[in-house]
């Protein structure tokens, strides 16, 4: 994977860790709850600082979503971090004490998707995404690289309402330099090679899309490539105007293509500026055990999987 | 015979001096008024589910004297500010009971009376079941039983951060079904209660003995029920649900303890105030009388108010 900054790959999960223990000293109102699993979530960082704040809630995915609902109707911020799937999996618990609840909860799911690699299905959050589209007032957010987490993180201290935050294992290589500046809603365009295809990444397949768009550039094939942070609420007039621009839009995701990025974009640009969308993720069957490269090689989410499908669909 | 008119929405309730329900409890409210008033609440209660056309009147009239008893005596609240940071919280955990909460609440002037006679149509504040973002005085939007316990665990975690030398900023009040503790988010709550020592949050469960398809005992026998709670490390006080002594005293004995969170076990008869509705607990779970069903109903609970 190519950086395009000098930094090191970092995984989404350690610049939350350190950010969120940064809010945390500036807000007093932020609390933080984990469910036997800080170690990976990387909360724990925050739980070391603020003791007082933090609270273990052992492995009741349910009970600590109801709890963090309960903090934010007593005006706290409360991070409520666990695996993406363990955490979306207690859907009803979302649904009504959070975003029923009007309850100003921040959801972080980390280990999403078959980037998560051996552990297998049950730990690869890979319908997250649709679940938590659907319910209403819930932000549904992605960040591509680390400059990108610890702002997404700040931002979401005095975001209104609730939101869900869906974080990576693997290390995710830099696409933004220390002057992007994070806004919650919009579409955020890395490249401009060009108008033959508009090519969307959002979290771990960015860096690849970027690659892959680079790559065919010097092919001949010039792409627009866009980072969805933020999946809910779609910035729905600047992917118009680029689907107008571009004229056929590709997305990839570490996800399932039904009701996850891809499907949003289609949806968005069906009643806007129809134009043919190749949505490329995980096509609707489950996940399994295997190396994070082989199985992003697998589902054709890694740069040359990206290559081929878009050429292929280029051609149409 | 005199001529009863059993038309309650024309029906003037008792006049009531509440001193300011603002300071903390308890306000000295007698017995008898209790009383009173949750029976004007169950006429309420009767006519908003026979106009809604369904609803839950059994678990409604079994939680009332409870929830008159909390708001009424006990908890510190302003109904003109709802939102009032210090108040007390209420949690109807069991929320198809809401009726039994809406009632006391426009009696109190979080909303007009007549609000009442729109539960469950179009575009009312009142929705079956509690919605917190429509109407004032509801806490946390409840329905999908089991949650709202682990909700008002976290309002109380709250009250403990904001509160000034080792006294939580406000205490919380939680009413859970019999039923309804058969889900298996009561226990993780139950677990996780005590560990962190959220000794100002105070749960009813109020043990009606009836659920949809059948008595408790039947269908998810909860037995022994009052074990199961003491061997999860709660303080645990039986009484009698509708006994407002026993309610008094077990919110000033909840009050007292400092080590442990409290759960009173209500033990109570579902549909209780109505001999309609006692006589058939399972029968009056989810189902809205009939007219004349109704003014049985309202009859038998107009005979005691005057």
């Amino acid at each position: 994977m190519t950086t395009t900054t000098a930094a090191k790959p970092a995984a989404t999960r350690e610049a939350f860790g350190t950010s969120l223990e940064e809010v945390g000293k500036e807000f007093s109102h932020v609390v933080v709850l984990d469910a036997d699993l800080s170690k990976s979530t990387m909360s724990m960082k925050f739980g070391k600082s603020f003791p007082d704040r933090f609270f273990e809630m052992g492995i009741q995915e349910a009970n600590m979503i109801g709890t963090a609902a309960g903090l934010a109707l007593g005006g706290k911020v409360p991070f409520c971090c666990s695996f993406a799937c363990f955490l979306t999996g207690r859907f009803d618990q979302i649904k009504m004490s959070v975003a029923y609840s009007g309850a100003n909860v921040r959801l972080i799911g980390t280990h999403a998707g078959v980037g998560i690699g051996p552990d297998g299905y049950s730990q690869q959050g890979l319908e997250d995404l649709a679940l938590m589209r659907s319910l209403p007032t819930m932000a549904v957010l992605q960040p591509a690289d680390d400059v990108e987490t610890a702002q997404m993180i700040r931002a979401l201290v005095t975001h209104q309402g609730p939101a869900y935050v869906r974080l990576t294992r693997q290390k995710l290589p830099r696409v933004h330099d220390e002057k992007y500046r994070f806004e919650l809603g919009k579409l955020d365009v890395l490249r401009e090679h060009g108008t033959d295809a508009l090519l969307l990444g959002t979290g771990g397949t960015v860096g690849f899309a970027v690659e892959a768009a680079e790559k065919l550039a010097k092919e001949g094939l010039r792409l627009t490539v866009g980072n969805v942070h933020s999946i809910k609420p779609l910035d729905v007039s600047t992917l118009t105007a680029l689907a107008r621009k571009c004229g056929r839009v590709i997305t990839v995701e570490d996800h399932n293509v039904l009701g996850g990025m891809g499907g949003a974009v289609a949806e968005a640009l069906s009643e806007t500026h129809p134009v043919p969308v190749k949505r490329l993720g995980i096509q609707d069957v489950f996940g399994e055990s295997g190396e994070p490269e082989d199985l992003y090689r697998l589902h054709k989410l890694d740069t040359e999987g990206i290559i081929e499908s878009v050429r292929q669909f280029v051609k149409r | 015979m005199t001529v009863v008119d059993l038309d309650i929405t024309k029906r003037t309730p008792a006049s009531l001096q509440l001193p300011p329900t603002d300071q903390p409890g308890p306000r000295g409210i007698p017995n008898g008024t209790l009383a009173r008033l949750a029976d004007e609440f169950r006429l309420d209660i009767v006519e908003m589910i026979t106009r809604a056309g369904s609803g839950h009147p059994g678990g409604s009239f079994s939680a009332v004297n409870i929830i008159t008893t909390l708001l009424f005596d006990e908890m510190r609240h302003r109904p003109r500010e709802p939102r009032w940071a210090d108040r007390d919280r209420l949690v109807l955990s069991k929320g198809h009971a809401v009726p039994a909460l809406y009632a006391p609440l426009a009696r109190l002037g979080y909303f007009p009376r007549e609000e009442l006679w729109t539960l469950r149509k179009l575009g009312s504040r009142l929705q079956g079941h509690p919605a917190n973002m429509l109407c004032p005085g509801i806490e946390a939007s409840t329905g999908s039983l089991g949650q709202g316990l682990s909700v008002a665990q976290g309002m109380a975690l709250a009250a403990k951060l904001d509160g000034k030398d080792g006294t939580p900023r406000y205490r919380v009040y939680c009413i859970l079904g019999d039923g309804e503790s058969q889900e298996g988010q009561v226990w993780e709550t139950a677990m996780s209660a005590p560990r962190h020592k959220v000794t100002n949050l105070t749960v009813f469960v109020d043990c009606n003995q009836g659920q949809i398809d059948g008595l408790v005992k039947d269908v998810m026998d909860l037995e022994p029920f009052v074990d199961k709670w003491k061997s999860f490390n709660w303080n645990v006080l039986t009484i009698d649900g509708h006994d407002f002594d026993q309610i008094k005293r077990a919110l000033a004995a909840a009050r007292a303890e400092t080590g442990k969170p409290t759960v009173v076990i209500a033990r109570t008869h579902k549909g209780v105030g109505a001999r309609i509705f006692e006589k058939d607990i399972v029968g009056w779970h989810g189902k809205s009388p009939s007219r004349q069903e109704a003014d049985e109903a309202i009859r038998d609970i107009l005979g005691r108010l005057s």
